[in-house]
């Protein structure tokens, strides 16, 4: 809301020698954020006067259009400028700068010769004296608003300042200038002058010659008043000061009927609509659109309808999105001499479900919705008939209405509730007091519940912590102090916290850069990843930013992929990066789910079924490595990180967990699939890593095998007491052992066989060769065994002998040959 | 027999001998000539058996200590020549130490990580604990519970994502929020907990917003909590954030889960800042969460960790914290 001060003095006694940035603390301590001071024309200098257009000679021997013009500037003689642009006409009345003048932006005018004239000044521009942004050409004035020669500063009012005013959804009254200035003089503790207080409307009488309404759906609004008026001269202008406040408010002048709802609005925050009444057939009905299809609507536009839309409407039809924005059918133009103006309590929530519908956001709407006092559609509406009376010349007919306005209740309130839930010493008179200044009538009863009746305008106020904000934002949030509240023990962090935070550090450690990606991607990437059955069902977004990304991610690696791909297009060439966040997978139906009420706790059932309509989203840790793990350098070459890296890395975050893994060879998207490892705990997978398949290396444009590794965090065990074992000091026996198997068996079958095998005294067992130029498709691998007894030393006997045994399990287990020594 | 002259010539012999050994092979020569079995004291000290015995001590004792004195000469200068030796060849084995030592990548972590566990262990010292919950919500808890009825704007398809099918009523949760709730009604108070996390709002990325961003908030819920409990708990906790000299600001502001409301602002590096909301719980919202209001009262705040983060580190562009360009997070290291 944009508010000039000159207009916010007419109601607040604001002193002179408060500063604009003075005035804008005393709004914010209020809570109204002011997101500009807008200093208007502070700098111009005159003279600048209005000036007569008398004569007008075209220039034609340059390239662009010139004029020679003669004005009457109310001097003895006519003075002459050159002026560039052409939007005016003998008599138009104009605004001259004289020479000494100057402008926005140091432009000083002098006399000077141009185009083989001398210019003795300057016809303006609205830009050029600071009224508005635009550049429309010459600002021409209403026929007969001033005579030549009257000073143009004052007369236009150019120099003032605008407050841009941030007014908070629970605030509506504060939409307009009575509002606003009832805070700004609250806040300065400077005297107030509500403008509805003058506003007489006794003589707006009840004749039933005018036009009739009827609000049909009581739920729709709960008050309207529709004043006729006739005799209205459509051609009678607006004038100047009018336009110049609805201007600075940042709206335009249109014609007087419009100009004068769009004033009456900014100066007490009640929209109002005028139709023309001679366009309306039958009496106005306030109703839901129900089969009214269409609208053409004020901008031209036919709007298909809601059924539930807000509508005004008559015997033919519907006439205006109620609130929102009139209809072409029944708008005021320049032949409307007879005026149905309307004003109406609407249904916020009605109005804002409007513009939310058809995506229009109107001046109106955006007070309707916040809830506009309920008083004001009988003051607005008679505000407005006198203006149309004074200005235009019209007659008021007849005063129809419909329903009655509907307050807030009474509040009961404990004033010292205030102190208790502030923390601040507030005594109970400072209550009253600042309860009534925000506008409450304050029935203070000794020993009791006080009663406390909000102002018409505060439908926001509907309980005690309602009035606490009051009291508090009026004496100041600075005098409320600060401590401290009492310190409980804390929990800490949980296990699954602490097991986060290590896993990213060591990560981050291991040479891995953290990164967090947005979680949306397309089912194109999910199907060109190779994701399949659970893995690839996404859930959808109802609204996604944008189409290309209408799923919420099922895994970390795309959003991953992407980030790398980021990446070598900015030049790294050796980097891992790894993400920790949550994944989504639609594996199961959800329950279709009715919210409950919120007067109170709902039932345990409802909160249960709430909680199991959310869907579970595990914890993962993933991680993309591409390039080197060790560059090259003075040593000699680096070493490209390979599958083996991943795999390492998956298995430093189960370390890091304290857990025990089995490795086995796995095939799954996107994973090379030869090359792709996953990782049991307790018999339930929980990790996969690997090369990534050349074709997703391909498609994200990395370098050749590049790696990934996904731990589900969610899925490992959680912490468990270590039990610290016997720390055996008998020596160790150590043998080797070599074995030839089918390449096609994995080492990690091989080594579980042996372990088996080799029974309990086996303290290690360690794969220290492999080698795969045997040929006939197959490798030889050599392990070594370490055993300890708790109690003895070992004797080779015994030793020789469970090796034997581990080496023929190995050799049932997986068909491998012991090599003889 | 051997006279004290005898063994005065062979000491200064050998200590002439043994001090021109310019190194330890010349060394092991004159030690043999003067200290070895050969040398004249070894010869004299021989000779011993033949005297009388009442001769025997006497000379004993003074080529003994002949012998020692040679002995102690050759050891000085063995580890004189040694120390030269070792000296020379250890300088030949110099290496250039401002090679590059480490081969491997620079890892680090993501700053809002780092903010985060900043704040956690800043508020686990005040008696808070640390709460989390899905980022995909039910609506209920991420609106309705909070005040924040059906028709309410923030609710609209512009702001918050909803996913479908619609009737499982589920969002990307727009705040941590239904943190708080889900921790109200899983515990009796007295709550002290805060809730980091991401959160969502259908905002284009520009320089300073982005869909998915991180917020903290903070709910305590206790036996007369006061507004100024709120203001004593920011305090303390801008100045963790922005150091000892930063100061808050309350102003009065709206939420529909909070009343009375405010913004928080804090003064940092010269100007004031927008940080974030907070006011104490809107009696609706324990309510509905079942929290006695005649006994309970609480706050609640809530900042942006995006907004905490470019503020305190001088960051001008969202899309650096949210382009995963390994830069950006190498720079922050582990908080550290």
């Amino acid at each position: 809301m944009r508010a000039p001060l000159s207009w916010l003095r007419e109601y607040a006694a604001i002193p002179e020698d408060v500063s604009p940035q003075e005035i804008a603390d005393a709004f914010v301590r209020v809570g109204f954020e002011v997101e500009e001071i807008e200093m208007q024309g502070l700098e111009i200098v005159g003279p600048l006067v209005i000036g007569r257009v008398l004569s007008v000679e075209e220039i034609t021997e340059f390239k662009k259009p010139i004029r020679w013009v003669g004005l009457d500037c109310g001097e003895s003689e006519t003075r002459f400028v050159v002026c560039g642009a052409t939007n005016f006409a003998v008599d138009d009345l104009v605004v001259v700068a004289l020479p000494g003048a100057s402008l926005p932006g140091g432009f000083n005018i002098a006399q000077r010769e141009t185009y083989g004239k001398i210019s003795n000044g300057m016809i303006c521009s609205s830009k050029e004296i600071g009224l508005s942004q635009d550049h429309e050409g010459i600002l021409v004035l209403p026929v007969g608003c001033a005579v030549a020669g009257t000073d143009a500063i004052a007369l236009l009012q150019i120099a003032d300042v605008i407050f841009d005013i941030a007014v908070n959804p629970d605030r509506g009254y504060a939409l307009s200038l009575r509002g606003l200035a009832r805070e700004i003089a609250a806040s300065l503790d400077v005297e107030y002058q509500d403008p509805v207080s003058s506003i007489d409307d006794t003589s707006l009488v009840v004749t039933d010659k005018g036009v009739k309404v009827t609000i049909e759906d009581p739920s729709a609004a709960s008050v309207v008043y529709i004043r006729t008026l006739e005799k209205f001269n459509p051609l009678a202008p607006t004038p100047l000061w009018m336009r110049r406040r609805i201007e600075k408010c940042g709206m335009r002048s249109i014609s007087l009927a419009v100009d004068i709802t769009n004033y009456v609005m900014l100066e007490l925050g009640q929209p109002l609509h005028a139709f023309d009444g001679d366009k309306v057939h039958g009496g106005l009905r306030i109703r839901r659109a129900g089969d009214i299809a269409t609208l053409k609507t004020l901008d031209g536009q036919i709007r298909s309808l809601d059924s539930m839309d807000l509508l005004v409407a008559d015997d033919n039809g519907a006439l205006a999105l109620a609130g929102t924005m009139g209809g072409e059918s029944s708008e005021v133009t320049e032949g409307t001499q007879r005026i149905a103006l309307e004003a109406a309590r609407f249904d916020p929530i009605s109005i804002a479900k409007n513009s939310r519908r058809h995506r229009l956001s109107s001046e109106a709407s955006r007070r309707l919705e916040r809830g506009v006092d309920p008083s004001l559609a009988r003051f607005a509406s008679a505000r407005a008939v006198h203006l149309l009376i004074e200005l235009g010349g019209a007659s008021h007919v007849d005063t129809q209405i419909d329903g009655s306005p509907i307050f807030s209740p009474v509040i009961e309130l404990d004033p010292f509730f205030v102190s208790a839930l502030t923390g601040a010493n507030i005594d109970s008179s400072t209550v009253a007091e600042k309860l009534r200044i925000v506008g409450c009538d304050v029935e203070e009863v000794e020993g009791n519940l006080w009663k406390v009746d909000p102002p018409t305008w505060r439908s926001d106020l509907l309980g005690p912590a309602d009035l606490v904000e009051e009291v508090a934002r009026m004496i100041g949030y600075d005098a409320i102090p600060s401590h401290l509240p009492p310190h409980p023990v804390s929990p800490g962090l949980t296990d699954s916290q602490v097991r986060r935070r290590v896993i990213a550090t060591t990560l981050a450690d291991l040479g891995l850069v953290e990164i967090q990606t947005y979680p949306f991607l397309s089912r194109a990437t999910i199907t060109a990843l190779g994701y399949e059955g659970d893995r690839a069902k996404a859930f959808r977004l109802a609204n996604p930013m944008s189409e290309d990304f209408p799923l919420l991610r099922p895994h970390l690696i795309p959003g991953l992929l992407e980030a790398a791909q980021r990446n070598v297009s900015r030049g790294a060439k050796n980097f891992a990066l790894f993400e920790m966040g949550s994944v989504f997978r639609n594996t199961r139906t959800l329950p279709t789910i009715d919210n409950p009420s919120t007067a109170s706790r709902p039932a345990r059932e409802v909160i249960e079924q709430i909680y199991s309509g959310v869907p579970e989203q595990p914890i993962h840790v993933g991680a993309v490595l591409v390039g080197a793990a060790e560059a090259e350098n003075w040593r000699g070459k680096g070493r490209a990180y390979d599958w083996s890296d991943a795999v390492a890395f998956a298995q430093a975050i189960l370390e890091t967990c304290n857990l025990d893994w089995t490795l086995d060879r796995s095939d799954l998207a996107p994973w090379h699939p030869g090359r792709c490892a996953e990782l049991s705990v307790g018999g339930v997978v929980v990790a996969h890593a690997g090369e990534l398949h050349p074709r997703v290396v391909a498609l994200y444009g990395l370098p050749a095998r590049a790696c990934a590794l996904v731990v589900n965090l969610s899925s490992l065990p959680e912490r468990e007491i270590v039990r610290a074992g016997f720390i055996a000091t008998m020596p160790v026996a150590v043998q080797d052992i070599a074995l030839i198997v089918d390449a096609s068996v994995p080492a990690s079958s091989v080594e579980r066989a042996l372990t088996e095998g080799a029974g309990p005294l086996l303290e290690s067992i360690q794969l220290f060769d492999r080698y795969d130029q045997m040929g006939e498709g197959k490798v030889s691998l050599a392990f070594t065994l370490t055993f300890r007894a708790p109690d003895r030393t070992l004797t080779g006997a015994e030793v020789s002998a469970m090796r034997e045994a581990a080496g023929l399990r190995a050799s049932q287990a997986t068909g491998a040959v012991v090599r003889s020594a | 027999m051997t006279s004290e002259g005898d063994l005065a010539l062979w000491i200064k012999e050998a200590t002439i001998a043994i001090s021109q050994a310019n190194n330890l092979d010349e060394l092991k020569l004159a030690r043999l000539a003067h200290a070895g079995d050969k040398s004249p004291i070894a010869l004299a000290s021989r000779a011993l058996g033949t005297l009388a015995p009442e001769e025997r001590a006497e000379v004993g004792k003074i080529v003994g200590e002949a012998r020692a004195q040679v002995n102690t000469l050759v050891a000085e200068r063995t580890s004189t020549l040694e120390a030269e030796r070792d000296a020379k060849v250890l300088l030949e084995e110099i290496v250039d130490v401002t090679l590059p030592a480490s081969r491997g990548q620079r890892g680090g972590l993501h700053p809002i990580t780092i903010l985060k566990n900043e704040i956690s262990d800043f508020f686990i010292a005040q008696g808070y604990g640390v709460a989390e919950g899905p980022e995909l919500e039910a609506e209920w808890l991420n609106f309705d519970a909070l005040n924040i009825p059906a028709d309410h704007p923030a609710r609209t398809m512009q702001d918050t994502f909803f996913v479908e099918p619609l009737d499982a009523r589920l969002v990307l949760r727009t705040h941590t929020s239904p943190v708080q709730i889900r921790s109200m009604l899983e515990n009796d108070p007295p709550i002290y907990v805060i809730c980091p996390g991401r959160t969502f709002r259908a905002d284009e990325l520009d320089a300073t917003h982005t869909p998915v961003f991180h917020q903290v908030e903070g709910l305590v819920v206790d036996r007369g909590i006061t507004m100024a409990h709120l203001k004593g708990t920011l305090d303390l906790f801008a100045q963790k954030m922005f150091g000892d000299e930063a100061i808050t600001r309350l102003r009065p502001s709206f939420f529909p889960f909070t009343e009375p409301s405010a913004e928080v602002d804090v003064f940092f590096n010269g100007r004031w800042i927008e940080w974030g909301g907070c006011g104490m719980v809107n009696p609706k919202v324990l309510k509905a969460c079942g929290v006695d209001t005649e006994t309970f009262s609480g706050f609640a705040f809530g900042m942006g960790l995006e907004r905490t983060l470019m503020v305190r580190h001088g960051i001008s562009d969202m899309h650096d914290i949210v382009e995963g360009d390994i830069r950006f997070s190498q720079a922050f290291g582990v908080g550290l």
